[in-house]
């Protein structure tokens, strides 16, 4: 059935028909068109944030937490580019969202137009892929095939640049149009000769380890995982990206990798004789100095994009597919077989580890706040069922390393761009997809400073989450590799806490959030009990945390995984220093 | 480093030629040459592309153009079992005492004169590389005003079509 339409009104059409019920975003002159026809739209419901950055971080939290696609949406020129930092942040990320950007009509297209910026080319290497459309006839099969790349594959962000005279002209609308991808094959099925391969290196194996990347809750993989780790005994290590895909509390889970990972991660990564990677990238903050990291393994490496196989390490197994199937298929492999490793000394060596280099962090005797003890309570209070979103620094890695992560996907935050400034908007977008969950923001005063002009949105839209503003008056990460690395030389990372410029206090307030302050360990129990019992409007909590708290343990930039600190100038004693 | 012909088959679509050849420098890739052009099909255009790299991170130039939405096929020619050539334009001084000295070296190499003024010629010359150089290397003497020349273009020997597959591909889809 085909009826007669405007291109807008055929975007918004097809917005609804491939299932969108939230937009977050900021009309403007070109964009305008499209907000018409989306005005009576019953099904697509549309965000309007304050800034295009936080359009952006909220459809990432959005489709973070309910595994579709999120969409932002903004105008030519400058509404455009500040989509930028969010496209990039989910172009690290492997996270499906689609932006839709108004261009200037296409006759002005290249004249330098009023509000005219090349979003195209400049999104090109920071998209999975992007679309200039100028005829209102491409516009419905064009967001289709922008859903399809997006979430299909190595999951990403696809931009749809729509000039206004396509938005404008009137077009056949019929659904569903016919896809012209021919280039677009992403490949799910792994090879069954490779798999044997892997479960053969299993079974040989004496110190294997489960290396765990994002890529396998983007599978939606975690109960794949728990059977494969508990068929092998084969101990488990999850990402930043991946924590909470295999259950913290599990006796098998020995903490996060790389610069900030537990010491029992760690150094199962450099102890062990197999690496099975499993959705993940090697990336520099987990190998460390690259020629040097697990020296001694094997490398079985399994992800759905072929071009991060081999890409930073050797992969001796690569395995190209959908961690789903990779981990199904290993599992009937391993039962065929029959075969099992024996890791009874590996499980020595490792709990060794575990006893001997737990987490822990630093009290002050002044009675102040230790930012490591306002996450352990969180964790305590909130429970695992929560959404915990965290912007980027000290407090994203406290988050990872002292809340306690039991379900897929309950971590969200900005790994591989760094983004600061992603949590607020993130949360935002997190708690509109599932409103049924508590969500808690933590952020850094850094950080909030960046984005919370979104607690606006939050109070008038009826978005009520809650923000730990983990408050060291200072860009405390920044500040930590000053006081290593640079002799405690504090160039330009003081945000002088003690004048309350701004009081995040009444910041919440004027922005018809409730504020709250905690300064002392003994109030922590009861500020956070009191923002849990508060669930009309949002809650800031401004944790004011003593300036001095490190990351421990930590592998300076470019330095060996062997070469951890636990505490400065404190390095693990390793077993087996034979090898 | 070992120099590698890629041929890389494409959506004719406008901004592609940008998406890979913004993909080779993102990368950190230098492109010794590139040619883009036509095919036997209106819908695929065919780019061929020179580089200078080890062979893992030829690798990794591969699996990443793949990703390319556009990118429909690659394929590495080998030198041996291909047929490369460049084409090169060249004007060269040649009056009426050195005119016949040039012309001899055109014919030598199979080379054809384009365009001839009363001071000049402009020869038109397609080979390997290694056959411009030598060319343009015999010409050096008489003074070159003016050289441009084609990345360069290449096709395996033999009966076998790298497009039929991916005709196929665009024919499902349409």
């Amino acid at each position: 059935m085909t009826e007669r339409m405007t291109g807008a009104q055929a975007l918004v059409r097809a917005l609804e028909h491939v299932g969108v019920d939230t937009v977050f975003g900021i009309p403007g002159g070109a964009i305008l068109p499209a907000y018409d026809p989306l005005y009576d739209s019953t099904k697509v419901r549309h965000v309007l944030v304050r800034h295009e950055q936080g359009a952006g971080h909220a459809a990432e939290g959005y489709a973070q937490a309910t595994g579709k696609v999120g969409v932002c949406m903004a105008t030519s020129g400058p509404g455009a580019t500040n989509l930028v930092t969010p496209i990039a942040d989910a172009f690290m990320d492997s996270v499906p969202i689609v932006a839709i950007t108004g261009q200037v009509a296409s006759p002005m297209i290249g004249t330098d137009a009023f509000q005219e910026a090349d979003i195209s080319g400049i999104t090109m290497p920071i998209t999975k892929h992007n679309f200039l459309v100028t005829d209102a006839g491409d516009i419905a099969r064009t967001i289709m095939e922008a859903f399809h790349i997006a979430s299909t594959g190595r999951p990403g962000p696809v931009l749809v640049d729509i000039s206004k005279d396509a938005l404008q002209a009137e077009t056949t609308f019929s659904w569903p149009p016919t896809m012209q991808l021919p280039g677009y094959r992403p490949v799910t099925r792994p090879h069954s000769k490779q798999i044997r391969e892997a479960a053969k290196l299993i079974a040989e194996s004496k110190r294997p380890v489960l290396y765990v990347g994002g890529g396998v809750h983007k599978a939606r993989a975690s109960e794949e995982l728990l059977r494969l780790a508990e068929l092998t005994n084969i101990p488990v290590i999850t990402t930043l990206m991946a924590r909470g895909t295999f259950p913290d509390s599990h006796p098998q889970h020995m903490g996060m990798p790389g610069m900030h990972g537990s010491v029992s991660a760690v150094g199962a990564l450099q102890k062990s004789d197999l690496i099975i990677g499993l959705g993940v990238r090697f990336d520099d903050r987990v190998t460390g100095h690259l020629p040097s990291f697990a020296p001694y393994a094997k490398v079985v490496h399994a992800d759905i994009d072929p071009a991060e196989i081999s890409k930073n390490r050797h992969a001796d197994v690569p395995i190209v597919g959908d961690c789903k199937e990779v981990i199904s298929d290993l599992v009937a492999a391993i039962e065929a077989s029959g075969q099992k490793g024996d890791y009874a000394d590996w499980w020595t060596v490792l709990n060794g580890y575990k006893e001997t280099y737990p987490l822990g962090y630093e009290e002050f005797a002044d009675g102040s706040l230790a930012p490591q003890y306002v996450m352990e309570r969180l964790s305590a209070i909130v429970g695992p069922e929560a959404f915990y979103v965290a912007g980027v620094g000290q407090h994203q890695m406290w988050a990872s390393q002292f809340i306690g992560y039991e379900k897929p996907g309950t971590f969200i935050n900005s790994g591989g761009a760094g983004t600061m400034g992603f949590a607020v908007p993130a949360a935002m977008g997190a708690k509109m997809g599932r409103p049924d969950a508590t969500v808690w923001a933590i952020d850094g005063d850094g950080c909030f400073q960046m984005t919370n002009q979104e607690l606006a949105t939050c109070a008038l839209e009826g978005v009520p989450i809650k923000i730990a503003v983990i408050n060291n008056g200072n860009l405390g990460m920044v500040r930590q590799w000053q006081t290593l690395f640079y002799d405690q030389r504090y160039s330009n990372t003081n945000l002088q806490a003690p004048r309350r410029i701004p009081d995040f206090v009444k910041l919440a307030e004027a922005y018809g959030c409730v504020g709250l302050r905690c300064e002392r360990p003994e109030d922590v129990d009861a500020v956070i009990a009191k923002a849990m019992e508060i669930n009309d409007v949002p809650v800031v909590v401004d944790f004011v945390v003593h300036q001095d708290a490190m990351v421990w343990p930590m592998v300076a930039a470019g330095t060996s995984n062997d070469d951890i600190k636990i505490a400065r100038d404190m390095a693990p004693r390793w077993e087996n220093e034979d090898e | 480093m070992s120099r590698h012909t890629l041929s890389v088959l494409v959506e004719n679509k406008p901004g592609v030629l940008a998406r890979v050849s913004a993909l080779f420098s993102r990368r950190g890739f230098n492109i010794d040459s590139l040619a883009v052009g036509p095919t036997e099909h209106d819908d695929i255009s065919r780019i061929t592309i020179v580089v200078s790299v080890e062979e893992l991170p030829l690798e990794q130039v591969t699996k990443q153009l793949n990703k390319l939405v556009n990118v429909l096929k690659i394929v590495e020619l080998d030198p041996a079992q291909s047929v490369q050539r460049e084409l090169m334009l060249i004007k060269v001084k040649a009056d009426a005492e050195s005119r016949s000295h040039v012309l001899e070296l055109v014919n030598l190499f199979r080379a054809r004169c384009v365009d001839v003024a009363a001071d000049a010629v402009t020869i038109e010359v397609t080979g390997t590389p290694d056959k411009l150089e030598a060319f343009v290397k015999v010409l050096e003497p008489f003074g070159i005003k003016e050289l441009v020349q084609s990345g360069m273009v290449a096709i395996g020997r033999g009966a076998r079509s790298i497009t039929d597959r991916s005709l196929r591909a665009l024919d499902r889809t349409a």
